[in-house]
């Protein structure tokens, strides 16, 4: 469980964030939600002790995350970053997926079995079990988002964050690995662009603007135009269809 | 075995049988001492199996600091050098050489001069590149350049000052690196030194591994990427100090031993660290043989043949990463 509260975040003298809060919801998917630069991915980075705030509290499991270690709070927190992509070494999904096994082993340990089978049990979850011998420069943007799944699951942490996970993502594969995070049944917080796939795969959305939450609720509740077309600055057409909504979005007329 | 056949050649050659029982005769007081000639005993014991134990160690060393630094600039082409260590240390040397400077140190102050010329230098790249107690990659690239040209230039104004020519040689041969100055008495020190440095390197193996794959990885997997560059760099900048008080500026090892290692043994830490430790290793006793041989019996500076033989490795590496690309 992870909560912030009063998240204020000033860097090269701007300021990110100001007073925003959030917490992960047992056994749902939170999503973050906003325009670019409203901090999501700060507010993100600030759960997990990459980014430090000026201000505010951030509580694992009601320790301050300040007085942890980055070991304890990495046992606690699983992050898929924008990061471990394609500019990093190449090694194989295998090897990648077993260094999230890091966090449960000392610097002279070695890895064992228990470890080993934590990485099959996370690829075969994540459905590429027979991709372990495969370099990471040689998956398809689908894949290494799975395989970057698979990893924080390896990780045994309670908790994942996915920054941006469908970034570079075709539309079947984005619906794809938000279906897989949400099939983990894991407190997961994720930060979205497209709204559409914020009301199908999320429980639960917080909307940042100008580094603060303004709204938070249910799906239905957050996503309502007269809450969006301020945010975003945009014309929001919501079409219902059965059970899912659908938004279309236009330049507000003048 | 590559270091007996490489202890028996030089200008005078000793066959690897015999090196092998000289060797067994002052280690383990095998063998009679009458059966070989006096010369040869003590070219091997006295000259050569120092140089030869010498260049292994620094070769080695300079191995796993290019592996080191490359993970944690994530660039390829970092080398031991773009720290400004071995600037520091060459101009720590050149004010030992030129000026006496530190000559209350006694026999080695040329060395330890060095050695704390390269400290020196660490200390202003360290304050230059930190911010909030944390060291970025680019920071530090940027610091270590600057650092390296600034004391490049204290160096060669040092030169310019002193007048002397004899003075002048002593330096560049000195910048450009040899084994010759190997005894006994230095080896140990060295050894104590840069292999303390490598063990501590192999034990962070799995944070190198996590370095070279991002901060936010790193981060995420409970690897605080700043503390840990930190960390590393001064073990590093320690390394560097001893290579360079010990045998100079060798250049190029510390870029083509990873290189190499990684292009036969992988990416991961844990095998690509020992590798290069050897490939630098064998580079550096086998470039030696070739500053004895090439142009016997005078001595070419080891930096010279490594900068040789290092510049096609350089050449074919930056246009395999090109056409990758």
């Amino acid at each position: 469980m992870i909560t912030a509260t009063g998240i204020e975040l000033r860097l090269s003298a701007v300021d990110v964030l100001s007073g925003a809060q959030l917490s992960t919801r047992s056994g749902q998917v939170v999503g973050l939600i906003g325009p670019n630069g409203s901090g999501k991915s700060s507010l993100l980075r600030c759960l997990y002790g990459m980014l430090r705030p000026n201000r505010g509290a951030v509580l694992i499991d009601d320790a301050a995350i300040g007085s942890m270690s980055q070991r304890s709070i990495a046992r606690a927190v699983a992050v898929v970053t924008q990061d471990a992509s394609a500019d990093g070494i190449d090694i194989t999904v295998g090897e990648f997926v077993l260094l999230g096994r890091h966090v449960h082993r000392g610097d002279h340990q070695g890895f064992t079995d228990d470890d080993r089978k934590a990485v099959l049990d996370g690829l075969e979850m994540v459905d590429m079990s027979g991709f372990a011998d495969r370099s990471i420069h040689h998956l398809s943007g689908g894949e290494r988002q799975r395989v970057m799944i698979a990893r924080c699951i390896a990780q045994q942490s309670p908790v994942i964050l996915l920054d941006e996970p469908t970034n570079h993502l075709d539309v079947r594969y984005q619906h794809e690995v938000l279906a897989l995070v949400r099939h983990l049944q894991i407190d997961s917080i994720v930060v979205l662009h497209d709204l559409n796939l914020a009301s199908r795969y999320c429980d639960h959305l917080a909307l940042l603007n100008h580094g603060k939450v303004v709204h938070q609720g249910r799906p239905d509740d957050v996503l309502r135009s007269e809450l969006l077309e301020p945010v975003y600055g945009i014309e929001v057409r919501r079409l219902a269809d059965g059970h899912h909504s659908h938004f279309a979005f236009g330049p507000l007329s003048p | 075995m590559s270091v007996v056949v490489a202890i028996g050649l030089g200008p005078v050659g000793v066959a690897p049988p015999t090196v092998l029982k000289i060797i067994g005769h002052h280690m383990m007081g095998l063998f009679d001492a009458e059966s070989w000639a006096r010369t040869d005993d003590a070219i091997i014991w006295q000259v050569r199996l120092p140089r030869v134990l010498l260049g292994a160690i620094v070769g080695a060393a300079l191995g796993v600091v290019g592996v080191t630094l490359q993970a944690l600039v994530r660039n390829p082409l970092a080398e031991p050098y773009i720290l400004g260590v071995s600037s520091g240390a060459s101009a720590g040397a050149a004010a030992a050489i030129l000026f006496g400077v530190g000559s209350w140190l006694g026999r080695e102050s040329v060395s330890l001069m060095a050695f704390f010329g390269a400290l020196g230098a660490l200390a202003l790249v360290l304050a230059l590149a930190r911010s909030s107690g944390r060291i970025t990659p680019s920071r530090m690239l940027v610091a270590g350049v600057a650092v390296a040209y600034l004391l490049s230039a204290v160096t060669s104004l040092l030169i310019l000052f002193a007048h002397s020519e004899y003075g002048a040689r002593a330096v560049m041969f000195w910048l450009l690196g040899s084994l010759a100055n190997a005894d006994w008495s230095t080896l140990p020190i060295g050894y104590l030194g840069m292999g303390a440095g490598m063990i501590l390197v192999f034990w962070w193996r799995r944070r190198l591994d996590l370095l070279a794959l991002g901060d936010e990885t790193a981060m995420a997997s409970g690897v605080d990427p700043g503390r840990t560059r930190l960390q590393l760099v001064v073990v590093v900048a320690m390394c560097v100090g001893f290579a360079v008080s010990l045998s100079g500026g060798i250049g190029f090892v510390g870029l083509a031993a990873p290189h190499i290692a990684r292009r036969i043994i992988g990416p991961i830490h844990r095998h690509l660290i020992p590798a290069s430790a050897a490939f630098g290793a064998l580079m550096l006793v086998w470039a030696d043989v070739a500053a004895r041989m090439v142009l016997q019996p005078r001595e070419l500076p080891i930096g010279v043949v490594t900068g040789v033989l290092g510049a096609p490795v350089l050449v074919a590496l930056v246009r395999k990463l090109s056409h990758n690309s």
